[in-house]
C-alpha cells in the first residue's frame, strides 16, 4: 500500500515551471495560427497579382473602338440575289471616305486614310446586310471596327508625343482620326466580338469563338469518354477485382500514369489517333481523346478514394437485407461518392481546359476562322489560343491574350462553382 | 419454461442432428482471416422461433460466427469459412445458393446503427422494393407501416417519414435498422449487438421487440451483457477463444453451466 501511495506523483499545478510550460504550448499555438495567416496572406497575394495584373494588360481588349458609317443601300443597286457577288468593296471605300470627307484626296493619301479602319470591312457590311435583307431598301448606319493602330491610339496606347518616325499612325492619319472623333462618330462599346468572333489576322476583329467552341467540344468528349470510363474502372478496381498482383501491378501504373507529364500523352494521342486511326488533324474529338486519356487516371483515383470513403457500415446494410453487390454500389455507395466523384471531374475537367501542350501536338493550335460545330472541325481552344496569340507581333494581341487567360480563367471560375453547386445539390438530397 | 425443460437432457448431446425444430445448424464451422484462425469446428444448432444468445469474451468469435450464417463474411476478402452451415437443411456455402436470397432470408441487425442516409420511409422500403415484395404503392405502405409497427418505431416517426432516417436518436435509428430487416420478411434475424449503442430505456425497448419478434422470427442475438442475454433468450451459446464451450438453455446456462469457464465468465472472473 505504501508503495503505491509513494509511486503516485503530486503535482503543484502552480509551480514556474509548469506555468512556463503552459506559456510555450500557448505560444505555439500562436505561431501555428500564424503561420497559416501568412500562408493564405500569400497566397491572396499572389492571385490578387496575378489577376491584377492581367487586368490592367487585359482590360482594354473589352473595349473596341469604332466608326458608324451611314450607308445608303438602296441606291447601290444590288441584286438581292446576287448579294455575295457585288461590289461591296467600292460601296464601303466610297462610305468611309465620305464619312471622313477625304473624297478629295489624292489616291497615296485616301489609302493612308482608309488603313484607319479594318481591311475586312466590306466583308463586315456584306455580312450584315445578307443578315439583314431589309436593309437594302434604305439607309442604315454600320459598325466598322478601327484597324489596330488606330484603336490603341485611342485607347492612349500609342502616344501622340512619340515621334512621328517612331510611332505606327502618322501625324495625317492622326488628324483624320480626330476629326472624326470631332464629328462624333467614335466610340468604344464593349467589344462583343472578343467573344463571339472566331480568330483573325487583324487584331480589331479577332475573337474567342473559335477557341471557345474547340475547347467546348474537346471537353465534351473528354467528358463523354473519362468519367463513364474511369467510375467503372475505379468500381470494379474498388468492388469486384480480387486483391492480387495483377491488380497491385494495374494500381501501380494507374498511379504512375496520373503523374505522367501531359505532353506525353499528346506524343501518344499524335501516333495513335492521327497515325494509326487516321483521325482529322486538328480535330476536337483527337483533343477530348488526348485529355480523357490524360485525365483518367486521375479520375479513377479520385473515384476509387470517394468509393472507399463510404462507410462500409452503408456496404453492409445494403447487403445485409439482400441487395446484390451491383444494388448495393449503385443505389448507396456511388449515391454517396458522387459528391466528391463530381468535384473530382470537374476539376480534372478545369486542369484539362487550360491544358496546352497535347492540344499543339495533335495541331489544335491550327488557324481558324471559324467556329467549330462539331468534334470534327478543325479548330483551336482557349489555351492553344492564347499561346497563338501570346506570339503574335500586333499591338492589339497583346491585350488580347490577357483577355483570353482572363476568359479562361472566368470559365474556370464557372466550371469550380458548378462543382459547388453540384455537390452542395446531391447532398441536400441525404 | 416448460419448453425449456423438456429440452435440457437432449441439449447435453451437443448436436442433435436434423431435428425439424432446427432452423439453422453449424457444423464444423471454422474460419480463418488470412492465415489466422478465429473459429474452431464450431457445431452450433439455432431453433426455429426461439432467441439464442451468443456470449463470450471480446475476440472469441461471436460476431465472426454470426456472420457465417448470412454469408456476410463474403464480402471480407481475406475470410475462408469450412464446414457446413445449413438453413432448413440445405447448405448455405453451396454453389447453388444465392446470396441474395440467403440474406433477404437471414436477415441482420448490426452493432453501430447504420441508416441509410435517406427517409425514414425508404429506409424501410427498400428491401421490399428490390425484392418486390409489393405490388403497388399502398402495398409498400403497408410493408412500411407494419414493419416500423413490430420494430415499435411507427408512433415516433409516423408524422415524419420522409425526414432523413439519420436525423433520429440512436436508440431509434437502431429500431429503424430492425423495422428495415423485418420488412423483408425474412425467417431469422441476426443481431450483432443491437443494444450496445443504446441507453437503458432504449435498450428495454428493443429487448421487448426482440420479445414479440419471437413468435414470427427465428433470433439469433450477441451480447455483451449477461443480464439481457437471461432476459431475452431461451437458449445461449457460451464461445471462448473460437471454441464453443456450451450451448443450452438459458436457465440452464445461467444457474449450473456444465463448464467451469462458462461459471467463471458469467460470474465475471475474466473476459
Ligand atoms: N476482418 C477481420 N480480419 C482479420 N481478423 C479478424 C477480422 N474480424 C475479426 N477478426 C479476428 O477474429 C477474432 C474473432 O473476432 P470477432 O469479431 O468474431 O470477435 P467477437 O467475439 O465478436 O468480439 P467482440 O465481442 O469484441 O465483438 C478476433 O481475434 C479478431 O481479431
Ligand atoms: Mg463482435
Amino acid at each position: 500500500m505504501s508503495a503505491v501511495q509513494q509511486n503516485v506523483q503530486t503535482v503543484d499545478w502552480h509551480s514556474d515551471a509548469i506555468k512556463a510550460r503552459r506559456k510555450s504550448r500557448y505560444a505555439a499555438e500562436t505561431r501555428l495560427k500564424a503561420y497559416g495567416l501568412i500562408a493564405i496572406v500569400f497566397a491572396l497575394g499572389f492571385l490578387t497579382i496575378l489577376i491584377g495584373s492581367l487586368t490592367v494588360k487585359g482590360y482594354k481588349a473589352f473595349e473596341q473602338t469604332v466608326v458608324s458609317v451611314e450607308i445608303d443601300l438602296a441606291t447601290s443597286g444590288f441584286d438581292r440575289d446576287k448579294l455575295m457577288d457585288a461590289n461591296w468593296k467600292s460601296l464601303v471605300k466610297k462610305a468611309l471616305l465620305e464619312v471622313g470627307g477625304a473624297e478629295s484626296l489624292k489616291k497615296k493619301e485616301q489609302k493612308a486614310y482608309l488603313d484607319m479602319f479594318t481591311d475586312n470591312a466590306a466583308y463586315l457590311v456584306r455580312d450584315q446586310v445578307i443578315a439583314d435583307p431589309a436593309r437594302l431598301s434604305g439607309k442604315s448606319s454600320f459598325v466598322i471596327p478601327l484597324s489596330d493602330p488606330f484603336d490603341q491610339l485611342a485607347k492612349g496606347e500609342i502616344s501622340r508625343d512619340t515621334p512621328e518616325d517612331q510611332r505606327r499612325v502618322n501625324d495625317r492619319q492622326i488628324a483624320a482620326f480626330d476629326q472624326l472623333v470631332a464629328k462624333g462618330v467614335v466610340s468604344k462599346p464593349f467589344n462583343w466580338g472578343l467573344i463571339f468572333n472566331a480568330d483573325s489576322r487583324f487584331p480589331e476583329l479577332a475573337g474567342l469563338a473559335g477557341a471557345i467552341s474547340g475547347s467546348f467540344w474537346s471537353i465534351v468528349v473528354c467528358f463523354a469518354i473519362s468519367f463513364p470510363v474511369g467510375i467503372a474502372a475505379a468500381i470494379y478496381l474498388e468492388e469486384f477485382a480480387p486483391k492480387n498482383r495483377w491488380t497491385d501491378l494495374i494500381e501501380i501504373n494507374i498511379n504512375n500514369l496520373a503523374a505522367v507529364p501531359s505532353v506525353v500523352f499528346g506524343l501518344l494521342g499524335l501516333a495513335v489517333f492521327l497515325g494509326w486511326f487516321g483521325l482529322p488533324r486538328s480535330a476536337p474529338l483527337v483533343g477530348g481523346l488526348v485529355l480523357a486519356l490524360m485525365t483518367l487516371p486521375t479520375l479513377i483515383i479520385v473515384t476509387r478514394v470517394s468509393l472507399k470513403s463510404v462507410p462500409s457500415s452503408i456496404r453492409e446494410a445494403a447487403l445485409g437485407i439482400g441487395a446484390s453487390k451491383h444494388e448495393a454500389i449503385f443505389h448507396h455507395i456511388l449515391p454517396l461518392a458522387m459528391p466528391t466523384v463530381m468535384t473530382g471531374t470537374i476539376i480534372s475537367l478545369a486542369r484539362a481546359l487550360g491544358e496546352t501542350a497535347p492540344l499543339l501536338l495533335i495541331g489544335m493550335n491550327a488557324f481558324m476562322t471559324s467556329t467549330a460545330h462539331g468534334v470534327f472541325d478543325a479548330s483551336t481552344a482557349l489555351p492553344t489560343q492564347i499561346y497563338i496569340w501570346s506570339d503574335s507581333p500586333e499591338r492589339g494581341f497583346v491585350s488580347r491574350t490577357s483577355a483570353a487567360i482572363l476568359v479562361l480563367l472566368a470559365f474556370l471560375v464557372l466550371m469550380n462553382g458548378i462543382a459547388i453547386f453540384l455537390r452542395q445539390r446531391f447532398e441536400r438530397r441525404w | 419454461m416448460n419448453m425449456m425443460a423438456e429440452t435440457t437432457t437432449e441439449a447435453k448431446q451437443v448436436q442433435p442432428m436434423s431435428e425439424p425444430s432446427f432452423k439453422m445448424l453449424g457444423r464444423n464451422v471454422s474460419v480463418h482471416y488470412g492465415a489466422k484462425q478465429a473459429l474452431f469446428n464450431v457445431n452450433l444448432a439455432v431453433r426455429q422461433n426461439t432467441v439464442t444468445a451468443l456470449i463470450g469474451p471480446s475476440g472469441c468469435g461471436k460476431s465472426t460466427f454470426l456472420r457465417c450464417l448470412n454469408r456476410m463474411n463474403d464480402t471480407i476478402d481475406n475470410c475462408r469459412v469450412s464446414g457446413e452451415i445449413t438453413l432448413d437443411g440445405q447448405d448455405i456455402y453451396d454453389a447453388a445458393i444465392d446470396v441474395v436470397e440467403l440474406r433477404a432470408r437471414v436477415g441482420m441487425v448490426f452493432q453501430k446503427p447504420n441508416p441509410f442516409p435517406k427517409s425514414i420511409y425508404e429506409n424501410v422500403a427498400y428491401g421490399p422494393r428490390i425484392h418486390g415484395l409489393a405490388r403497388s404503392r399502398a402495398d409498400l405502405d403497408q410493408i412500411v407501416e407494419t414493419s416500423l409497427q413490430k420494430a415499435g418505431l411507427w408512433s415516433e416517426v409516423k408524422d415524419r417519414l420522409n425526414e432523413p432516417g439519420t436525423g433520429l436518436s440512436g436508440g431509434q435509428q437502431q429500431r429503424l435498422c430492425i423495422a428495415r430487416a423485418v420488412a423483408v420478411s425474412p425467417e431469422v434475424i441476426l443481431m450483432d449487438e443491437p443494444c450496445s449503442a443504446l441507453d437503458p430505456i432504449a435498450t428495454a425497448r428493443v429487448e421487448e421487440l426482440i420479445h414479440e419478434l419471437r413468435s414470427n422470427f427465428t433470433i439469433v442475438i450477441v451480447t455483451h451483457s449477461m443480464q439481457q442475454a437471461a432476459r431475452v433468450s431461451q437458449r445461449t451459446a457460451m464461445f471462448h477463444l473460437g471454441n464453443l464451450v456450451e450451448e443450452n438453455d438459458t436457465d440452464k446456462i445461467f444457474t449450473n453451466p456444465d463448464e467451469q469457464r462458462t461459471q467463471d465468465y458469467i460470474m465475471g472472473r475474466f473476459g
